[in-house]
């Protein structure tokens, strides 16, 4: 995928990290070379998990496929299908229910504070610290089950629909979220007293996987990744959808440019996200939860784009339309994939220890990488 | 009043009666060997139980609760699970020495049991160099990893196997140093002249701030030295899957596992003997009242409590911090700890000399 491993020289170990490994989050498989403990390369190979997802959705209606996106990046699959919903919304011109729009913020905040967590706990243990994992679960919990109840699936949703969402919202889930919101407030200080301010944490952190901004915008990383090299590249920010631009909150930006920024960057928005949250969980607007749309929808002929930014970045999705009920092609621009080709950028030269560290900073979510 | 040493001499006396001394004495030591055996598999059983727990407790989880009361028998069933896994031994590996380490291991962690005071006069082998021998024989335990790490023929093994070869002799240099510290106050070597210097209180009480800068550098150094998190650099699971011991199954990897758990309640034991008494009950200078009470609890229980405690904080250890970088780990012994054991040594030396001591 990168460079050659033809700079192997005698004495080198090949090891073999994955596709099953504990520290690659999935099916991923990683040849790294080793000189002792030092990498000399890494080499990630994709494809364990290929469900040609983007072929699929060219057989599917332009209603059906929104659902296969859940199961792309599984933890963001609200986000997922807010971006394929925009889409499909462009080509047909469609005005969103002020309501819709609220909603739909409120479960993509959600999302990410869920998505943020389960990173959270991932990395540490990444570090070997086992513990983090099932406090972030404890959290992360609560707003699985806000989910069930109001779209009946706990990690692959699919509740956007193109015109809106897909039902209301449960009579229940503005306490609920509130309820979360008290929740998580009494926990936050627990992540920076067990994992931010530990002082092997912050070792194993501080000038480990440094990447400079002009490589963050070479090699294409958005979301978390980028922000940690100060990279501003909130689409929400930037190109604002729904109600963005009118919501008050902070694009959190790091110029540590090393893991521990990254680190920053995940924690400090899930605070931004919470704020969010609090703006508008009283403010839902009354009204349609869907606009008024076809059985059957035809998009016009031509090309759409639309993206939205997910816990891992930048989600871009590209229709070309010939006019008829099914796309005629679909691309998604995944963040994952274009944040995984920096990792060996990040990794070489350090320890074997730090792979496992600068990884777990990327945030990785295979299926998303390799659709 | 009830204790283990009544209980020793009395059958001490019955086989002297019974027998001639010699066969009285191969008859003791083949009961102690069993003894040894039996207490290694209770520790077994009991620090895997009290490890999920602990762990269970820290990480907000109910931990085992199915099998017995309150999922007492849990490990039990690990250990029939562990007995009728196939044990196997890979293709390309050294044979001899795969097969050969995982008793390497658990040998060691025996041979060590010998100079450990259970109990007041309750204790195997009080030869006069007992510190000295449990600091010289746990340096083997490392022999077994490395002959673990290089037979199984995995890249994985064998960088946990380097890694350990590297971390458990340098640790051992700090742990030695915070020995000899109490040593040096105490003036012997041996296990019960040392518990018998602290009749009138503990040397972490009576050896103020050299006794309290090694001990903390002890327990940092023996879980570096057992492999415990964080320094579990060895296995090192997200990194190595499970480092030397990656190829073991079944009973072999049990064998790891037990020598482990083992080697930490060693440690803790050695620990609670040079620093916090031993069997001593906690006594007061010259509170002769105070101290008559406390004689009250039998010994037994004052030493397994005092290594329980120090088996819980190295647990607590395990499942709060992450795992540092192996040469990070090895840049805080040798430029940090090594040089304050040094220090820490030389302060103890005066202080000994000075009778600035309790």
């Amino acid at each position: 995928m990168f460079e050659e491993v033809g700079t192997t020289t005698e004495g080198d170990l090949i090891i073999n990290v994955g596709p099953q490994h504990p520290a690659t989050h999935g099916v991923l498989h990683l040849v790294i070379t080793l000189n002792g403990e030092t990498i000399k390369n890494v080499e990630p190979h994709l494809g364990y998990i290929h469900r040609s997802i983007e072929k699929m959705c060219e057989s599917l209606t332009y209603r059906q496929f929104i659902y296969v996106t859940s199961r792309m990046d599984y933890l963001s699959a609200h986000i997922n299908n807010h971006a394929c919903a925009m889409c499909v919304e462009k080509g047909l011109q469609l005005e969103i229910p002020p309501r819709a729009q609220v909603i739909r913020v409120l479960m993509d905040e959600l999302t990410r504070i869920a998505s943020h967590e389960l990173w959270w706990g991932a990395m540490a243990m990444d570090l070997g610290a086992f513990t983090p994992f099932f406090h972030a679960f404890r959290e992360r919990e609560s707003i699985n089950d806000i989910m069930e109840e109001t779209c009946g699936a706990r990690l692959t949703m699919n509740y956007m629909v193109p015109g809106g969402v897909m039902h209301d919202i449960h009579p229940n889930f503005q306490r609920r979220v509130k309820d979360f919101l008290q929740l998580y407030k009494s926990k936050i200080h627990e992540y920076d007293e067990m994992v931010t301010g530990n002082v092997i944490f912050q070792n194993r952190m501080k000038g480990v996987g440094v990447i400079s901004a002009e490589d963050v915008i070479s090699y294409g990383c958005t979301g978390p990744v980028a922000r940690g090299s100060g990279v501003s590249s909130d689409t929400r920010k930037h190109y604002p959808y729904e109600i963005y631009d009118k919501l008050e909150f902070d694009e959190v930006l790091e110029t540590g440019c090393d893991s521990f920024a990254r680190y920053m960057v995940r924690l400090r928005e899930m605070q931004q996200s919470i704020r969010i949250i609090e703006q508008l969980i009283d403010n839902i607007p009354e009204g349609d939860f869907q606009a008024k749309t076809k059985a059957v929808l035809k998009l016009p002929k031509g090309e759409f784009y639309s993206k939205a930014e997910t816990a891992r970045g930048e989600l871009g999705v590209y229709i070309v339309s010939e006019g008829g009920t099914t796309p005629y092609r679909i691309k998604f621009r995944s963040p994952g994939f274009s944040n995984l080709s920096a990792l060996n950028h990040l990794v070489k030269g350090g320890k074997i220890g730090d792979l496992i560290a600068a990884m777990g900073t990327l945030d990785l979510v295979i299926p998303d990488i390799d659709r | 009043m009830w204790s283990l040493s009544n209980i020793a001499t009395s059958i001490d006396q019955w086989l002297n009666e019974t027998f001639n001394p010699t066969l009285a004495l191969i008859l003791e030591m083949l009961i102690a060997g069993v003894a040894v055996i039996g207490l290694f598999a209770m520790l077994g059983l009991i620090l895997v139980i009290m490890e999920r727990k602990v762990s269970a407790w820290i990480q907000i989880r109910l931990g085992p609760n199915r099998v017995g009361p309150k999922g007492m028998f849990q490990s039990l069933a690990d250990t029939v699970k562990l007995l009728v896994k196939e044990g196997m031994t890979p293709g390309g590996s050294d044979k001899l020495l795969f097969n050969v380490a995982p008793f390497v291991a658990m040998i060691v962690a025996m041979l060590l049991m010998a100079p450990i005071a259970f109990a007041k006069d309750f204790q195997l082998w009080d030869l006069n160099i007992g510190v000295l021998y449990i600091s010289a024989v746990s340096s083997i335990s490392v022999i077994s990893i490395l002959m673990a790490g290089w037979a199984s023929n995995n890249k994985y093994s064998l960088l946990g196997a380097m890694r350990s070869g590297a971390q458990i002799v340098s640790y051992e240099l700090s742990a030695g140093l915070a020995v000899l510290a109490i040593v040096v106050l105490t003036g012997s070597l041996r296990v019960s002249d040392i518990i018998n210097s602290q009749a009138d209180g503990w040397w972490i009480f009576k050896g103020h701030i050299p006794a309290i800068i090694s001990f903390v550098i002890f327990i940092i150094a023996v879980t570096a030295e057992t492999n415990r998190a964080p320094f579990d650099m060895a296995e090192a699971e997200s990194e190595l899957t499970a480092g030397f011991h990656t190829e073991y199954s079944g009973m072999k990897f049990a064998l790891f596992f037990l020598a482990e758990y083992v080697n930490v309640f060693i440690v803790c034991a050695l620990g609670a003997t040079l620093f916090l008494g031993g069997w001593m009950p906690f006594h007061i200078g010259t509170w002769e009242a105070f101290n008559h009470v406390m004689d009250y609890i039998p010994s037994s229980i004052w030493f397994f409590g005092k290594t329980f405690f120090l088996i819980f904080l190295i647990m607590w250890f395990r499942w709060t911090f992450p795992r540092l970088r192996i040469d990070q780990l090895l840049n805080l012994e040798w430029k940090y700890l090594l040089p304050i054991s040094m220090f820490n040594l030389l302060l103890v030396t005066l202080i000994a000399i000075l009778g600035w001591h309790f």
